[in-house]
């Protein structure tokens, strides 16, 4: 029998939409707010959805994100014009606290990576306290909890700064936070409507696999475009392995199954670094670092993705047919 | 062919330069609507999935909080002064030694950071100021664009070191897919195998790195030289 978790996610679902909620409240005080009602019902909106989106009907929560959607492209959505604190505040400040102001940025990496390793481990009667799955989230969660702890203890802030501080943050990301999860959808949606089958059968069709080397490219060339569609390399695979890396790499030309397989996610991998849709690996580090170009990750590693796939290529034509 | 109605809107949508939700959500709706399914499902769906992944904005939300906090009190100025001690640091150097860390650690089958979570626990807290930190102590103050690119190819090393470690070890999503994959066709393929022919993209993948960085930093002493030159003209 499996454990039952005693902390899951949703804790923290709850407790981001309290944020949300807070921030909502709080771009609703702000009279001199460009786009007062606009924004803060946006974050109200996104806030129900967090607090309550388990319990509510999924329609339900897709009116509620057409809703959301239909206040960002009328660019109700906006940031409030709050300054954050000069550098020279900054810099005496960094001098007052020294290292002290390092410790709770360790303290995250630290903590995600022992409760990576150990969260999902504990159980005791029939009871976890985690679900082992969700280790890696809930380790990050816990450590950013406490590092913010330690960090209000040393700085001296008043409790409610950080709360502040992030939803400035968050304002400056606007609308574009909810764009991950809309990618996600759009990619369940495609896979449930067959667009992979479609894309595959295409590539099969139009290109000469009779040619080992063709094989090769077209087998590569299709695990990175398929995996731009959906986002997803795991995805991707199953579908271009099926219809062109086992009937014509292993069956028409002979090659080795194990080196196609490796070398073929890798080369979906080169298609990740290059599409919104892995919004979470390239879309959400851009708001992370605050970039103003939300594809600035993508155009950093085009030329990397190129490389490697073009890399990937030659190494499986080399190998493939040989070992 | 119809199906790929939603791919086509998206691409038209990001060309024509429309709201970025607004055309996610069209290619959606278009793309359930050539399928066969009503809005009230497409909706339904659209829901479901929006739930499921609350976990993406997770690493963002809780984020955010500490480090407006530890950036008010001085955060990227501290990494800097450390980071000055440092002589031989330049900003490709911090971010390709993260390259090599994140590669091995996650071959080694170390993995802290799936589905992105890293870019919130490392990149965005350390990896990151430590690179701008010193990028400006080799060369004082940086345009605005030159921190832009430092921080995307923190975020791209991230990514790539992850990506192109991960295949090297057995235990890991990817491998145990493909072995589950085959096991369903009844080919029998060795994990070993899959895992061991990861390791030259693993090589390629890093030289490609040494390469970036190098030119990352050719490019922050190019961008600094101008806007210098630009600051001596607008002096005369």
């Amino acid at each position: 029998m499996t454990p039952v978790p005693l902390i899951s996610l949703e804790v923290f679902y709850i407790l981001i939409g309290a944020v949300f909620a807070a921030m909502s409240a709080r771009i609703l005080a702000t009279k001199s707010h460009a786009r007062r009602l606009g924004s803060a019902l946006f974050w109200a909106l996104l806030a129900v959805i967090y607090l309550f989106g388990k319990v509510l009907p999924p329609a339900a929560v897709g009116y509620l994100v057409l809703g959301m959607v239909a206040l960002a492209a009328t660019r109700q959505v906006q940031r409030t014009t709050e300054a954050g604190p000069e550098r020279a505040t900054r810099v005496a400040s960094a001098e007052r606290l020294q290292n002290r102001l390092l410790w709770p940025a360790l303290i995250v990496p630290v903590f995600a990576v022992a409760g990576t390793l150990l969260l999902g481990r504990i159980q005791a009667g029939g009871f976890s306290l985690i679900e082992p799955k969700q280790a890696p989230l809930i380790a990050l969660g816990c450590g950013a909890l406490l590092a913010l702890a330690v960090a209000i203890r040393t700085t001296g802030a008043k409790i409610h700064t950080p709360l502040e501080e992030g939803g400035r943050l968050l304002q400056a990301i606007g609308w574009a936070l909810i764009l991950p999860q809309m990618l996600a959808a759009l990619g369940g949606l495609f896979a449930r409507a067959g667009v992979g089958a479609v894309v595959a059968d295409l590539v099969a069709r139009t290109l000469p696999t009779g040619i080992p080397l063709v094989a090769v490219v077209a087998y590569c060339l299709g695990m990175a475009l398929f995996t731009m569609c959906l986002g997803n390399a795991f995805a991707a695979f199953p579908v271009i392995t099926l219809g062109i890396g086992l009937p014509f790499i292993v069956q028409l030309h002979h090659g080795n199954p194990a080196i196609m397989a490796g070398i073929g996610m890798l080369s979906g991998y080169c298609g990740t670094l290059l599409t919104p849709m892995a919004a979470n690996f390239n879309l959400v580090p851009a708001m992370l670092l605050e970039l103003p170009d939300k594809n600035a990750v993508i155009k950093a590693q085009v030329p990397i993705a190129v490389v490697v796939l073009a890399a990937n290529m030659l190494i499986m034509y080399f190998c493939v047919y040989r070992f | 062919m119809i199906k790929l109605i939603g791919i086509v809107v998206v691409a038209l949508g990001f060309a024509l330069r429309f709201n970025t939700l607004l055309v996610v959500m069209a290619a959606g709706i278009a793309t359930g609507l050539v399928a066969g399914m009503s809005l009230n499902e497409i909706m339904g769906l659209f829901g479901k999935y929006f739930v499921e992944n609350r976990y993406m904005t997770l690493p963002v939300v809780l984020m955010v909080p500490l480090i407006g906090l530890l950036e008010r009190y001085g955060l990227q100025e501290r990494a800097e002064v450390l980071i000055k001690r440092a002589r031989s640091a330049t900003a490709g150097r911090v971010i390709l030694l993260y390259t090599a860390v994140r590669q091995i650690s996650v071959a080694l089958g170390i993995n802290v950071g799936a589905s992105g979570g890293a870019h919130a626990s490392f990149v965005r807290p350390l990896v990151a100021p430590m690179a701008e930190g010193a990028a400006r102590a080799q060369h004082g103050g940086l345009p605005e664009k030159t921190v832009q690119a430092i921080r995307a190819q923190a975020a791209a090393a991230e990514n790539t070191g992850n990506f192109f470690g991960e295949d090297v070890f057995i235990a890991v999503g990817a491998i145990l897919l493909m072995k589950g994959f085959f096991d369903t066709l009844g080919l029998a393929v060795s994990v070993w195998g899959m895992a061991l022919w990861g390791l030259p993209t693993a090589l390629v993948a890093f030289a490609v790195m040494v390469w970036r960085t190098r030119v990352l930093d050719r490019r922050i002493a190019r961008e600094v030289a101008e806007a210098a030159g630009r600051r001596r003209e607008e002096e005369k």
